[in-house]
């Protein structure tokens, strides 16, 4: 398979769920898979498969592979856990792949930390496809705070900590260090 | 689960669509389209759906999914394709075409323009295949999304371009799918794409993927540093300098307060508390301390004001509860008209009047303006089928008739009102009615009625209202409230009952009835202020002359902005009709937010008990008084804010700026030399002052407390920076500066003392006793004016607050938080006028009972779940292996849920947010 213009590279090729099965192959020509999609065509992955239609789409792709590759439990085992996975999903796409400003960025940060208080994972317990795509997604964010930002959206970075540290997450991305004391009380 | 919609909001098509198509069975719930529902997000979003499981989706698309995963039906890669494609592609662009058609009135062809190009790609793939839907031979969520996502734009298929053959017959294929036309029936009024206006307008047009931020949350972060102008610097040096010469004279109204030519005219209410019950925390802020708040600050505006209330007394609730006490109702409402009182007193309500409903002027009032309403043709005679008790030998008041909804199936709506979906019922449309007395089966049975005829009045009101609302302040969901009724359509309403307990319908053949209280305790404005003066007509027959301000809890609307509004313009007496509507939203108690059953809270008269003064209980309710959306009473966040905001910042400062006096100026003003820095800090707090003036004068008191806060915290900063306790001890000029700062910093608490007079009467007293500020200087203007010239003598200085302890809040929070009252009949009791924040926060019978409690089974859970808990967060940090911290939080949730039912609580899993399943 290929992912062509795919906006975060390691997001769809470095899914700790990669089939290695033979019915895909990767195709290293990209002009021969042009986009289907209008308009913002040119940033969203698309995955050819041998033989078959192509699909467009990081969620939609991850979704694909996730199940190629049997690991249908990353999606959410009961209807309530798969909505809410492809909620975050949505999420990932529509709010996180932007350019945010600092405002929106703020918010992004000051939300999830509220809705992960009492979670350990997207899906409450259970560590799924949400996970991944929003540890992906919020790298490049997550990257560039402070320590006492850190602090401050506590629930986020343990969050994120954890899931870094996931086997086979995080691929080529950096490990960011998140300090296990305190050091600011009002944080 | 409940699916929370807005009007307005082009996304309720959607979920509504695909609940119809997958038959997912929900309950409606309206809110505005700015409401917030989901807790843990900043922007509202709306729709939403709440699961039982207490879990939130706030995506539209999620919803739809979900509600095709209940029916069975699992997502393939190309419904996940077209959804993905549906929110990153076709929403902006729809969004783009609708603010272009909407706000800028684009037209045709030009709002085709921006989804052309996605037209186009639907239109391709649907020819590519040979299936009539998206996905298949049937239709799937992704044709549900795209259909309700395109039909705000298009609504039919006419306005396609004839190329898009493959398009338009998908397009006219979907439009008459029969949960489509449900959904579009439902979501979207006759006004077409216009009513998306104000949600549109309220999308950045640059950016239409994120949202406006939201305006609720002012506070955290330091003190946002306007810049100022030298202009406004110097203005406000200008104006300090003055000193109180410049102070107007104090408005001494005479007694009886009549309206005066040439002032402003203020008559505030407060929605009329029923007598029996005793009110709690939700009540009193949502009318009378709101409503007193508001009064104080007029009175210190210099307004002509009048703040009359009083109880509500009539009604089947009363008659009830005096067969019980065996007294007379006459008797009950004495002894509970007392009750309220005192809470009141206690409360420090500064009503001008405070009186009640059962007396002769409420009969003489309303039976004139009945008569009126007869002679003007505005009523109406009609049988009633009526639901009848044979066990209990009555008649049953709305209020004693519970049964299944008839528009929402919701299994316990009251005879009057649906709780859940907030329609009003007539009792003998519900479903499986039962009397609450004695759980017995109501028979129907016929009587003559009158009815107000609505319908006649409709115009009139629409007219008048369009007025109010150009020049009055309505709350927003005062003015939602309304237009969703006006809507709906006005019909008769029922104004008389079969009671004794009541003003008599004075028409033959109606002798033995009385007026239905929602016709008669609005008159009770009146009544009680001609029992305050006999020329009670110059407030209410003047509207000339006199503002009126309606404050009330937001289930109270209608009748204020509808019933009896047509009543007064049916009678055609010149009365005066509310010009400011200011309705709260709900205030919870404690994390019982979406639980009603759970319902526990604290009652007037037991907040005297807690120890904790009652300016401390109005500084906490107005701080958190829910102002645009619900709140919740927290003990943990009344220690913290009063803890943090009122000992840190606010006594702190006004301690502070009192002992410098005190300590370095033998208690007497310093002369003070003003500098840049120091002019601009009066500058600063000039604009905090005219902010706080601007919100007060819109009622926005939850917003106007935290400007007093900030006005403190810009002393304390001012006084930390410039540290007079270590200038006093250098040289001159030091000296002088440290009595500039100590001069300027004593006059900001003495304008604080003026500012919070409205908020906190007693502690604003203590502060000018403690300062001996004069009593003239109790008037705000929008100038910060150096009321403490130097040379002024102050009194002693004392700290102001008390701090509050953990150990103390939780006893409290204990006390009040478990299993209370075995009273199950308060709830009984609350009656249909106002249920109000109440209805959440009162014992409701049956949620705990039966389970039995176990203190000391609870204190030992209570440590397991601590340890349990420590353990959790150390595996976490130790990067544990997954199952081993899956095992570690079962655990723990097993616990909590042991924990929970040793409280005596239903069991309550572990989300905090989670409601509670019936």
């Amino acid at each position: 398979f290929e992912a062509s213009a795919n906006p975060a590279p390691g997001e769809v090729a470095g899914l700790p769920i990669l089939p290695r099965s033979s019915c895909l192959t990767l195709s290293a020509d990209s002009e021969s898979s042009p986009s289907p999609s209008p308009g913002g065509g040119a940033a969203s992955p698309v995955l050819q498969i041998n033989n078959g239609p192509s699909l467009t789409g990081l969620a939609t792709i991850a979704t694909h592979l996730v199940k190629q590759a049997k690991k249908e439990q990353l999606l959410g085992k009961t209807a309530e856990e798969k909505a809410v996975v492809q909620q975050w999903l949505e999420y990932r796409v529509t709010q996180i792949a932007l350019p945010c400003t600092k405002e929106d960025t703020r918010v992004i940060l000051k939300d999830l930390n509220l809705y992960l208080e009492d979670k350990v994972y997207l899906a409450r317990n259970n560590f799924t496809l949400a996970d991944i795509l929003m540890y992906y997604g919020l790298h490049h964010i997550i990257i560039d705070l402070t320590v006492q930002e850190k602090e401050k959206y506590l629930n986020v970075s343990r969050w994120f900590n954890h899931i870094q540290h996931y086997p086979g997450i995080r691929q080529h991305l950096s490990s960011i260090i998140f300090m296990k004391n305190r050091l600011f009380t009002n944080a | 689960m409940r699916l929370y919609l807005s009007e307005g909001s082009p996304q309720g098509l959607k979920v509504l669509a695909a609940a119809g198509a997958s038959g997912a069975r929900v309950r409606l719930e309206r809110v505005p389209p700015d409401g917030h529902v989901v807790p843990f997000l900043t922007h509202p979003r709306v729709p939403a759906l709440h699961l039982d499981s207490g879990t939130f989706l706030f995506s539209p698309n999620a919803i739809c999914q979900y509600f095709f995963l209940l029916a069975g039906k699992e997502h393939t890669d190309l419904t996940s394709q077209w959804l993905e494609w549906e929110a990153t592609e076709l929403q902006p662009a729809v969004s783009t075409a609708l603010y272009g058609h909407v706000v800028q009135g684009k037209k045709g062809g030009e709002v085709l323009g921006a989804i052309r190009k996605t037209l186009a790609y639907i239109d391709q793939s649907l020819t590519s295949k040979t299936t009539p839907y998206l996905t298949g031979e049937a239709e799937s969520v992704a044709d549900i999304v795209l259909w309700a996502t395109l039909f705000p734009v298009l609504q039919d298929e006419f306005c396609l371009p004839d190329e898009l053959q493959a398009l338009r017959s998908w397009f006219r294929i979907m439009n008459l799918l029969e949960p489509c036309r449900n959904a579009v029936e439902s979501v979207l009024t006759p006004k077409g794409a216009e009513q998306f206006k104000a949600y549109l307008q309220k999308q950045p047009v640059s950016c239409l993927h994120s949202e406006k931020p939201a305006t609720n949350e002012p506070e955290e972060e330091e003190l946002a540093q306007r810049s100022l102008s030298e202009e406004e610097i110097a203005a406000a040096a200008d104006a300090w300098a003055k000193g109180a010469a410049a102070l107007p004279e104090r408005w001494q109204p005479q007694s009886p307060i009549l309206p005066v030519e040439g002032r402003r005219n203020v008559l505030i209410t407060s929605a009329l508390p029923y007598v029996n019950n005793v009110p709690h925390l939700g009540n009193i802020i949502g009318c009378v301390l709101s409503a007193d708040v508001f009064a104080r600050y007029c009175r210190l505006r210099n307004w002509n004001t009048l703040y009359v209330c009083g109880t509500d007394e009539y009604g089947t609730a009363t008659e009830t509860k005096a067969l019980e006490e065996g007294l007379t109702p006459q008797q009950i409402c004495d002894k509970y008209n007392t009750v309220h009182t005192q809470i009141y007193q206690w409360f420090n309500i500064s009503f001008d009047y405070f009186g009640r409903t059962t007396t002769p002027h409420q009969t003489t009032i309303a039976q004139e303006i009945f008569h009126r309403l007869l002679e003007r043709d505005v009523l109406l005679t009609d049988t009633v089928e009526q639901l009848r008790c044979e066990r209990c030998e009555r008649f049953l008041a709305d209020r004693f008739v519970e049964g299944i909804c008839p528009f929402c199936n919701y299994e316990e709506a009251r005879g009057d009102q649906c709780d859940k979906c907030g329609k009003l019922i007539n009792a003998v449309e519900l479903k499986k009615p039962q009397c609450k007395v004695c759980k017995g089966s109501p028979v129907v049975k016929t009587s003559q009625h009158l009815f107000l005829d609505l319908p006649q009045l409709e115009g009139r009101l629409e007219q008048w209202l369009e007025q109010s609302w150009a020049t009055g302040d309505w709350t927003a969901n005062a003015r939602f409230i309304t237009r969703s009724w006006l809507r709906d359509g006005l019909k008769p309403r029922c104004i008389t009952r079969d009671l004794k307990w009541g003003t008599p319908v004075p028409l033959e053949g109606f002798r033995d009835k009385v007026f239905y209280v929602w016709f008669d305790a609005p008159i009770g404005y009146l009544s009680i202020t001609a029992n305050y003066t006999a020329q009670w007509e110059r407030w209410w027959k003047n509207p000339q002359q006199v503002e009126l301000y309606n404050f009330m809890a937001k289930d109270n609307v209608p009748f204020h902005s509808v019933v009896f509004p047509c009543t007064l313009l049916g009678a055609e007496d010149n009365y005066t009709l509310v010009n400011h509507l200011i309705a709260t939203e709900y205030l919870n108690y404690e994390d019982g937010k979406f639980s009603k059953s759970r319902g526990i809270g604290v009652f007037g008269d037991m907040a005297q008990d807690t120890g904790i003064p009652a300016d401390i209980w109005r500084f906490y309710l107005l701080f958190l008084r829910p102002e645009g959306q619900d709140s919740a009473f927290s003990w943990h966040d009344l220690l913290l804010k009063n803890n943090s905001e009122l000992l840190n910042n606010l006594g702190n400062f006004v301690n502070r700026a009192g002992m410098f006096v005190c300590k370095f100026f033998d208690g007497r003003v310093p002369p003070m030399e003003l500098g840049t820095d120091d002019k601009r800090l009066l500058a600063h707090v000039t604009l905090e002052l005219r902010q706080f003036n601007q919100l007060l004068e819109k009622v926005r008191i939850r917003d106007a407390l935290r400007c007093i806060l900030s006005v403190s915290r810009y002393g304390n900063q001012y006084i930390q920076v410039n540290e007079p306790w270590k200038r006093i001890k250098g040289p001159a000029a030091d000296r002088t500066r440290a009595g500039t700062v100590t001069g300027v910093a004593v006059n900001i608490a003495c304008l604080i003392s003026i500012m919070l007079q409205p908020f906190m009467p007693d502690v604003s007293a203590t502060i000018q006793r403690q300062l001996c500020v004069p009593q003239a200087c109790n008037i705000l203007t929008d100038t910060f004016l150096c009321l403490l010239p130097p040379g002024h003598q102050i009194g002693t200085v004392s700290p102001l607050f008390q701090k509050l302890e953990l150990d103390e809040i939780e006893a409290l929070r204990q006390r009040f938080g478990g299993g209370q009252p075995e009273d199950s009949s308060l709830e009984l009791k609350t009656h249909a006028a106002h249920p109000s924040p109440g209805a959440r926060m009162s014992p409701m019978p049956g949620a705990g009972s039966g389970l039995a409690r176990d203190p000391q089974r609870a204190k030992e859970l209570a440590e397991a779940v601590t340890q349990q808990g420590n353990h959790v967060r150390q595996l976490k940090t130790s990067k544990a292996e997954k199952g081993q911290i899956d095992a570690a939080v079962a655990t723990l949730l097993e616990l909590k849920k042991q924990l929970a039912l040793a409280e005596g609580k239903a069991a309550e899993v572990p989300a905090p947010k989670g409601k509670k399943k019936k």
